[in-house]
């Protein structure tokens, strides 16, 4: 058993090493999900060349050289997004993360990109769940309680006795790679993190409606401050609550080129949102949204996408009292753009796959499941063009599954990121392989 | 969002929980008026073994009707499965059980070709009732964390029956669940084994004759908790200190007691000890009447917990949570303590890094060993099914050889053993409680749904007949009411 592990551990470190080489890869007899304008093939050939797609089809030709890997009926899907995600920023849950400031210079112009470290070991055990992307996004300080057991709101966020402006914004979320060995970081900036409903109106004071105005307030600053720069910076301008990283930060959001990702749950509070986004002309993603269905319509006309965890079902909070399984489908149905993302984005960001299955059980045709952690995701970010679906000229970030992706019981054998195969193992692989015999005559700190 | 779910996983995982269920009385145990007549009869209240079921079950099976199954794909949750199966449900019980058994006339038909059907699954660790949703400070009722040692609190008396979570529960398929306390303390309290039946009262829910459970708990949350307080423990070897205290108390207490009833026994002049209720709840452990359920993820303490029960004389039934179960099979299976996990949860805390989702599996593998998937959650008790598929496919993937129809015991005839249910529910076996769920397909399909879900052979869910599907009076009447 030993001799057969270390065996396995020695190929695949030379099969890791040999990927590094710019190699030509022919994936042959897949079952292949697209999630491009092909749709499914049902038997094709994927075709890798220079990290890149070269070619995806029923008759692609397997060019001289290439090595072949005959898929023998297995899918081919390209490789998952995990939005909301934690990933690259967290290590042990309660060591706390990179990716929550309280600084009261320090709101919008937090920028994940810095905190990314691609060591962590959960990057392994997210691919092995089929995840090739994440969306790293800031976290909102917290406001007022009621959604947390033991008293731990007594501790938490609160009243640090000045302005509060600063927490109104999170901070800027990036998409990152999960490939082994690469700088994480695809593409910054991507959207800027702001809590809605309760977690807002905490920041705000206390209500709701005082959230509404403190943003409005911040965001006229930034104007005045785009037009005024000269004199901010002579001091001879009225004192702005938000410090200058802060205004600089917000600009692109007022000029409608970034995003607001608007963490918000409850129904009337989405709708404020979206009034809002109209009313300062800023652009939205919404995330959460577990009562998005109710206003289905509203999302869909406003052209808004949604992030969103389709296992959220309970009246977990008094911002979800209408939440249900079908909130995916339904939205998807209304003609909104839906991501599908996991519980916590982090060391369970693996469920990803699952969560979509759930979504198609409550009633989501298939492939949009599949676009809700591929495709849209990828356009909902702005990285559609390089990433999100099997299509030549792409990133060739795609995994080989034993079965349908989504199904437990599928695994996958091999998970290609921008063309390199990655090393199919983990810390927690390792574990088990030192563990699985309990029998052997040394110690298990032998067996490595 | 995801800052509260990270709150809530590390504190629900940082809970354990105890059972509590509707203990017996205590075997030998009578009445001290009754052995001579001579010594006058404590007054009420005051004598542990009068009225030792001081909450007694009032559970009542709804209405059935004789009830055929027929066609389907059989689990038994006895390791088997059966092709075109018959289930014959009689009586609110499981009558027969068969690949070709013919029905009998007045049956209820129940065509079940296409279908999957598995015994009724066994939550063996929830805090639905306790941390019940919405998930607000006034329903926070779990952790008595005021004092690290509080075996005189008991779940049941923080169930509130109208907890949605039940009812998203039992669409999952869930008819058993254990409702702890929390993991805050030591030793946290007594758990209750439940029916999932909607119902005014706890008492309504209460499993008759189910053992209750003491949870106990290991590790960083106790430590963390009190230590935070600046009061023991505030280390692990302060836990320990603390676990081996309040057992050499109740040994203690039960010395007087026995002392006392040998006395009035033989008409002597005898002083009875004061009534402790937290003593009591651990005499009974030591008397083997209460299941212990201990909260401990890490391989070395689990050990150490079992030398505490040695050195005191009582069983561990099963080690909850265990993320590192797998690095000591042979040692759990060897003094037959069952493992209660999850497949994809770890991380969370220091306690949790080494989790793996093939600890079920290499635990089950272990010879003897018993491996259970449980919740601690009120989203993933929703799904047992697909959390024990995910295990299963860990388990094949580390190349042992593992049916469905042996994984499918993880959540279900592994719990009832481990709560002490097991001669009246967790396998279709003929003579125990119909509790079954037809699934619209295999159940390890992350698309598998329960189409119906009996309880004592009655229909208490069905997924398209809207008169069996209850909800809370909570939900009546909020957004969204009637088209969740």
């Amino acid at each position: 058993m030993r001799k057969a592990l270390l065996a396995a551990g020695a190929f695949a470190a030379l099969a890791f090493a040999a990927q590094a080489e710019a190699e030509t890869i022919a994936i042959t007899h897949a079952r292949i999900l697209t999630a491009g304008p092909a749709g499914e093939i049902a038997q094709g050939t994927v075709v890798i060349r220079d990290g890149k797609i070269a070619a995806v089809g029923p008759t692609a030709a397997v060019p001289a050289g290439a090595r072949v890997i005959d898929a023998a009926g297995a899918t081919v899907a390209p490789g998952f997004f995990a939005t909301g995600s934690m990933l690259g920023a967290v290590e042990v849950g309660s060591l706390g993360n990179d990716l929550s400031v309280d600084n009261p210079d320090l709101g919008a112009a937090f920028d994940v990109q810095y905190s990314l470290n691609p060591d962590s070991i959960l990057l392994p055990v997210a691919r092995l769940g089929g995840l090739t992307s994440a969306v790293t996004m800031p976290i909102p300080s917290r406001g007022r309680g009621g959604d947390e057991h033991e008293g731990e709101t007594l501790t938490a966020g609160g009243d640090d006795g000045g302005s509060r402006s600063h927490a109104l914004f999170a901070g800027q979320a990036a998409v990152i790679t999960l490939g082994k060995g690469d700088d994480l970081l695809i593409r910054a900036r991507v959207g800027m993190v702001v809590p809605f409903g309760e977690a807002g109106a905490g920041v705000a004071g206390g209500a709701r409606g005082a959230e509404i105005v403190a943003l409005k307030s911040a965001l006229r600053d930034v104007r005045d401050y785009m037009k005024n720069k000269a004199a901010y910076d002579r001091a001879g301008y009225r004192n702005l609550p938000l410090s200058k990283d802060d205004l600089e930060a917000l600009i692109p959001v007022v000029q409608g080129r970034m995003p607001i990702i608007a963490d918000v749950h409850r129904a009337s509070d989405i709708r404020a949102v979206l009034k809002l986004a109209r009313e300062e002309g800023f652009k939205v993603i919404l995330s959460g949204a577990e009562e998005g269905w109710l206003v289905a319509g509203d999302i869909a006309s406003a052209g808004v996408p949604v992030l969103l965890n389709p296992l959220n079902d309970r009246p977990e909070s008094y911002e979800m009292l209408a939440a249900s399984m079908e909130n995916a489908a339904r939205l998807q149905a209304a003609g909104v753009t839906v991501a599908i993302e996991s519980d916590g984005g982090a060391h369970r960001a693996r469920e990803t796959r699952y969560n979509a299955g759930n979504a198609v059980a409550h009633g989501m045709p298939y492939a949009a499941a599949l676009a809700a952690v591929t495709i849209n995701p990828a356009k909902i970010f702005g990285v559609a063009d390089r990433t999100g679906s099997l299509e030549p000229g792409k990133d060739a970030d795609l995994v080989i599954w034993t079965g349908d992706p989504f199904e437990p019981l599928s695994q996958p054998t091999a998970v290609f990121i921008r063309g390199q195969a990655q090393p199919l193992t983990s810390r927690q692989i390792e574990l088990r392989d030192r563990y699985k015999d309990l029998n052997r005559a040394l110690p298990p700190a032998y067996s490595h | 969002m995801r800052l509260l779910r990270w709150t809530v996983a590390l504190i629900a995982a940082a809970a354990v929980g105890g059972c509590a269920t509707t203990a017996p009385p205590a075997k030998g145990a009578k009445p001290s008026a009754e052995s001579t007549g001579k010594p006058k009869p404590l007054a009420p209240g005051l004598d542990p073994l009068v009225r030792a079921d001081a909450f007694p079950s009032t559970y009542r099976p709804m209405p059935s009707r004789p009830t055929a199954l027929v066609g389907a794909q059989v689990f038994t949750g006895t390791g088997a499965l059966i092709e075109n199966g018959v289930v014959l449900v009689r009586d609110g019980k499981i009558e027969a059980v068969g690949p070709n058994l013919p029905v009998p006339a007045g049956y209820d038909t129940v065509d079940g070709k296409g279908k999957w059907i598995t015994p009724g699954l066994i939550d063996a660790h929830s805090h639905l009732g306790v941390y019940a949703s919405p998930s607000v400070p006034a329903n926070s009722d779990g952790n008595e964390m005021t004092n690290p040692v509080t075996p005189e609190v008991w779940a049941e008396h923080s169930v509130w029956p109208q907890d949605p979570g039940f009812n998203t529960a039992r669409i999952g398929g869930v008819t058993t669940l254990l409702v702890l306390p929390g993991s805050g303390n030591l030793i946290g309290g007594r758990g209750v084994v439940l029916r999932n039946i909607p119902a005014r009262t706890v008492q309504d829910m209460k499993f008759p004759g189910a053992p209750y459970a003491l949870k106990m708990a290991c590790g960083e949350n106790p430590k963390r908790v009190y230590g935070g307080k600046g009061r023991a423990p505030s280390t692990r070897m302060g836990n320990v200190a603390g676990y081996r205290q309040a057992w050499i108390n109740a040994a203690d207490y039960a010395r007087k007691w026995d002392d006392y009833r040998a006395k009035s026994g033989k008409g002597e002049k005898a002083d009875p000890p004061k009534r402790d209720l937290g003593l009591d709840t651990l005499a009974s452990v030591l008397r083997g009447e209460i299941m212990v359920e201990n909260h401990c993820y890490r391989a070395d303490e689990m050990v150490q917990m079992i030398d505490i029960s040695k050195e005191f004389g009582y069983h561990i039934a099963a080690f909850h949570h265990a993320v590192e179960a797998y690095k000591i099979a042979d040692i759990l299976a060897a003094n037959d303590i069952c493992v209660a996990t999850w497949a994809n949860w770890w991380g969370a805390k220091m306690e949790m890094l080494d989790g793996i989702e093939a600890n079920a599996a290499l635990v089950g593998a272990a010879k003897g060993g018993c491996a259970i998937i449980k919740s601690d959650d009120p989203d993933v008790i929703q799904r047992l099914n697909q959390e024990a598929a995910e295990a299963l496919a860990a388990g094949r993937a580390a190349g042992l050889s593992i049916t469905e129809a042996e994984a499918i015991n993880w959540i279900t005839s592994n719990p009832a053993k481990a709560l002490g249910i097991a001669a009246q529910t967790g396998s279709l076996v003929a003579g125990k409680r119909a509790d079954i769920v037809i699934w619209d397909r295999d159940p390890f399909s992350i698309y598998a749904r329960p189409d119906r879900v009996y309880l004592d052979g009655a229909i208490a869910y069905d997924r398209r007949d809207p008169r069996y599907q209850p909800k809370s009076d909570f939900e009546l009447g909020q957004p969204g009411a009637g088209a969740r």
